[in-house]
């Protein structure tokens, strides 16, 4: 191989390098996937005084709240117990325990939310063990609850965490289930969702729909909180009352399905009705989204979501013909591929290359599935387990229109010389879009405004002065 | 009020914050917070020691020390984060060492590479994987200079000898493969990552370099990771003053710029902390020179450059004083455009290896105070360095946890606090004016004369933004 400069880098645009960069086998460069205790913050984040408690290092405490930080640009509460070298030896009780106690003092919280890290989970710390001898201990009261999550980072991603940490706070707050006592209301979980509008947006809906709900967990005031002035350690989150009373719920509904398969079992493990959807993400979802609400609650869909729903269409045949025909390529979190390629499918847009790093055999079944029963999915592969210097490989090698996918997806982009719509997480290097819903109805214009705004100024940038026209 | 009455008034502040402590963590914060007085009797702040379990911590671990900051920006070297996804991911693209150089071909800085652990490799061990993955970053990367392995917690817990590893793959790949034990458990934040860092360049790197003839003017940077093309402005300097500066440690450094670290005349340290112990190995065993100097503000840019140039001979001499009279307008021209705009303003610091005391002069050329400021993992040298670039009166905090800081904010009402992400948004919801001070908030450079407007430009439009006065709603 030559090694000049120049030709290595035209080699690694090169069909013969796509062989070589598919052939790997073990090195992975530029996941699309962060690791478990990322997605336990997030989902600790939601619960009304809950204080997120790292066991482990600090310095996964440091860097979870800063990708988040980054994300939101919002401050992210989180405590370590600082383990190091000794408690390698020696076990992470003494921390644990004294980090308790400090952090309690400290910070007030109405539950503590610990996960733990690659060393706890190396060395088998008990925690549950350690928690009960911390309170025998009396380092903190008690009644206070502490959910426990063992979030090893060598397995699954940080939907995986999400996961576990829900169950864990679920399990920790929520009184047993008495069939004489159930309330009337929907508990709705959104899954590792990083668009604090999406929350308002699932809220919004159920207010309109006069359903009695429960959003669990719901970070939309802590990750999106006002500037009023003043800073509140916990701004908001599901209330701790309605946690205590999530296993007497009329019915759960979660709207993702690969980052909540743990707490879905466990839910039903105590008899709780539990449904699933597809992430409301196009009209499809959304339509799926609304009928489940009506039939758990047995309501009529109100008029204003009809009219919401057609102006949503209104705004698809606006502009259908930006999208149908073009060429995407995506990647991200199962649960937002799948809604992401459904809306896009909707639209007549053509995915091409789907790389999703965090994929299961189950989620692999479902996008086959999806993509099979369009006529514009057939141009589809599915890449599980591949990372963005594969995806980097498939876009100069069989060029796309559009990469869709979080900022990691900027270079891959650059370099195959095609814009990137930034959905997903994290998006660190572009404002706001957080703050705008991307399931829902709305969600349908936002994504189209999104998708077919950036295809218009991507033209009007290259047109020569013949083409650059004032109707676009 | 008076100087002794801002003294009395700060420790009564201290010992009010303490209070939210138990005993034992009470006991401990006390010995890492100080008040500058005349005396200097209590300014001694002790560091370097155990975070206090439990009280959110601003720390990170070695990992990041050894990769984010020494490792990471180096950028011909394939640096693998061996473990599992998730301490690469969170050290990927976020730190601002900009590097000139192909992306894929020379240039890996804004790359991930990861081993990725599964359990299977927590239970077997990683090295074969490893070896592996070397195997794969030649094969796809041929232009890469070397490989570096950066071991992440589990690697140190299961024993795996990554040490074994990078001999034989070193020699069958005939490339420079660097183990780096920066496990995060190490020590008690970045600092020892950093030691831990410099010991890897020391022992597989330095004097092992195509051999060079050292002209009489080279020199090199130490310890400068071009956070936002800083480097680049400092290194204009010194070129102007007629030095040729042949490396940079390790911001848009390259393997081979680590190897010949000590082929110069005289090293130039500008983070201390980070990158001391390698400037004090290449001095005992090579008998390198090496100096501080500190780039930040047009008052110590020009004391810098006299320190610098004393070093040198007549010609070099006579170029600074040049470069200082070339640049005095241009200076006074950006301090009286925003001197009168942050005159007297106060600032609160708190960062990590060298700006909480060497950013000082640059507040101070826009008549700005620093009335508090403190290190994230700075060791007792750092504090010595750093008090007497205070005035009496300076709160000193070490490794300052999330509330004390946030109290002594309320209590002691800086016009701008300048400190990190994990910070940032807190102090923005109080209203108060904020710049990240480890990425500059995504602008820069702040080095060197180039940088000075943009601090100054920056500074301002934190202060003087019309948004902090939105905030309050007029019917409230």
């Amino acid at each position: 191989m030559e090694t000049c400069t120049k030709v290595t880098k035209d080699w690694l645009n090169t069909q013969e390098y796509r062989e070589k960069n598919f052939a790997r086998e073990k090195l992975v460069i530029n996941p699309a996937k962060a690791c478990q205790p990322l997605g336990a913050l997030l989902c600790a984040l939601g619960i009304e005084g809950s204080l997120p408690f790292v066991h482990g290092s600090q310095g996964c405490a440091a860097y979870f709240r800063s990708t988040l930080s980054r994300h939101y640009r919002e401050p992210v509460a989180a405590v370590s117990d600082s383990m190091t070298e000794d408690s390698a030896v020696f076990g992470g009780q003494s921390n644990l325990i004294e980090g308790l106690k400090n952090a309690n003092t400290l910070y007030s919280p109405q539950v503590i939310s610990i996960f733990t890290s690659c060393m706890a989970e190396v060395i088998g710390d008990d925690i549950n063990a350690y928690l009960g001898n911390a309170k025998d201990q009396e380092a903190i009261p008690k009644d206070l609850p502490v959910a426990l999550a063992n979030t090893p980072s060598f397995k699954g991603s940080h939907i995986t965490g999400y996961d576990s940490m829900l169950k864990g706070l679920i399990d920790c707050l929520a009184a047993p289930r008495q069939e004489d006592k159930l309330n009337e209301r929907l508990y709705v979980v959104p899954g590792f969702d990083t668009y604090t509008a999406n929350l308002r947006e699932y809220k919004r809906l159920l207010k309109v729909m006069d359903t009695p709900y429960t959003l669990l967990p719901d970070q939309s005031e802590v990750l999106d909180a006002p500037n009023l002035g003043t800073y509140e350690l916990y701004p908001g989150g599901t209330p701790i009352t309605e946690m205590k009373d999530a296993l007497n719920a009329a019915s759960f509904l979660f709207t993702q399905t690969y980052s909540t398969p743990t707490t879905r079992k466990y839910l039903a493990s105590k008899g709780v009705p539990v449904e699933v959807i597809s992430m409301p993400i196009g009209i499809a979802g959304t339509d799926k989204f609304i009928e489940s609400v009506a039939k758990i609650t047995g309501k009529d869909v109100p008029e204003e979501i009809t009219l919401e729903r057609g102006r949503s269409i209104d705004a698809m045949t606006d502009a259908h013909q930006y999208i149908h025909g073009k060429k995407f390529a995506l990647f991200g979190d199962p649960d937002v591929l799948i809604g992401v390629v459904s809306f896009l499918l909707e639209m007549g847009g053509e995915p091409v290359h789907i790389v999703c790093s965090n994929s299961t055999p189950l989620f692999k079944k479902a996008m086959e599935s999806l993509l099979g029963s369009s006529p514009y999915g057939q141009g589809a592969t599915l890449y599980a387990g591949k990372d963005l210097w594969h995806l980097r490989s498939l876009l100069v090698t069989d060029p796309v229109d559009m990469l869709i996918g979080d900022s990691h997806g900027k270079w891959a982009a650059r370099d195959a010389d095609i814009p990137l719509v930034r959905i997903g997480f994290p998006i660190t290097d572009r404002v706001n879009l957080h703050r705008y819903p991307i399931v829902g109805y709305s969600g349908v214009i936002n994504m189209i405004t999104m998708i077919v705004n950036t295809f218009l100024e991507e033209k009007d940038r290259t047109s020569s002065d013949t083409y650059f026209e004032m109707m676009r | 009020m008076s100087t002794r009455e801002t003294i009395d008034f700060r420790k009564q502040v201290v010992e009010e914050v303490l209070e939210i402590y138990p005993e034992k963590a009470k006991k401990n914060r006390r010995q890492h917070i100080a008040v500058k007085d005349s005396e200097c009797s209590s300014c001694a702040v002790k560091s370097n020691t155990k975070t206090v379990p439990g009280i959110m911590t601003a720390r990170g671990c070695a990992y990041a020390g050894a990769k984010g900051v020494v490792w990471g920006p180096v950028k011909d070297v394939v640096h693998i984060s061996h473990g599992p996804v998730g301490c690469g991911y969170y050290s990927w693209g976020n730190r601002r060492n900009l590097a000139d150089g192909e992306i894929g071909v020379d240039n890996f800085v804004p790359f991930l590479f990861t081993s990725d652990f599964q359990e299977s490799d927590i239970i077997y061990g990683g090295d074969k994987k490893l070896e592996k993955i070397i195997s794969e970053v030649v094969g796809l990367f041929p232009n890469a200079k070397g490989v570096s392995v950066l071991s992440e917690c589990p690697v140190g817990l299961i024993g795996d000898d990554i040490e074994s590893v990078a001999r034989r793959t070193s020699l069958e790949h005939n490339l420079p493969v660097i183990p780096v034990r920066c496990e995060g458990f190490r020590g008690i934040s970045q600092s020892l990552g950093h030691h831990i860092a410099n010991d890897a360049i020391r022992d597989h790197l330095i004097g092992k370099g195509p051999a060079r003839e050292i002209g009489p003017y080279d020199i090199g940077i130490i310890g400068d990771y071009n956070i936002g093309g800083d480097a680049w402005a400092s290194k204009k300097i010194l070129e102007e003053m007629g030095l040729k500066v042949v490396n940079i440690w390790t911001g848009d450094s390259t393997l081979e710029m680590l190897q010949n670290g000590h082929l110069v005349k005289l090293n130039l340290i500008h983070c201390f902390r980070s990158m001391n112990y390698i400037a004090k190995y290449m001095e005992e065993t090579y008998g390198t020179p090496w100096i501080e100097f500190n780039f930040f503000g047009p008052t110590k840019i020009k004391e810098s450059i006299l320190k610098i140039a004393a070093q040198f001979d007549e010609r070099i001499m006579e170029k600074a004083l040049k470069v200082i009279e070339k640049y005095t307008a241009p200076m006074q021209k950006v301090i009286d455009t925003y001197r009168p705009r942050l005159e007297g303003k106060s600032v609160m610091l708190y960062v990590g290896g060298l700006r909480p005391r060497h950013i000082v002069g640059a507040y101070e050329d826009l008549g700005m105070e620093v009335i508090g400021t403190g290190y994230e993992f700075a060791h007792k040298e750092d504090y010595e360095k750093t008090i007497p670039a205070l005035k009496e009166g300076t709160l000193i905090y070490d490794d300052v946890t999330a509330l004390e800081l946030e109290e002594f904010v309320k209590k002691l009402k800086p016009d701008l606090v300048g400190s990190g992400i994990k910070e940032k948004y807190v102090f923005e919801k109080m209203g108060l004016p904020f710049r990240q001070m480890h990425s500059w908030d995504y602008s820069g450079p702040y080095h060197g004369y180039e940088g000075f407007p943009i601090f100054a430009r920056d500074m301002d439009m934190a202060i003087n933004s019309p948004t902090w006065k939105a905030i309050k709603a007029p019917w409230k």
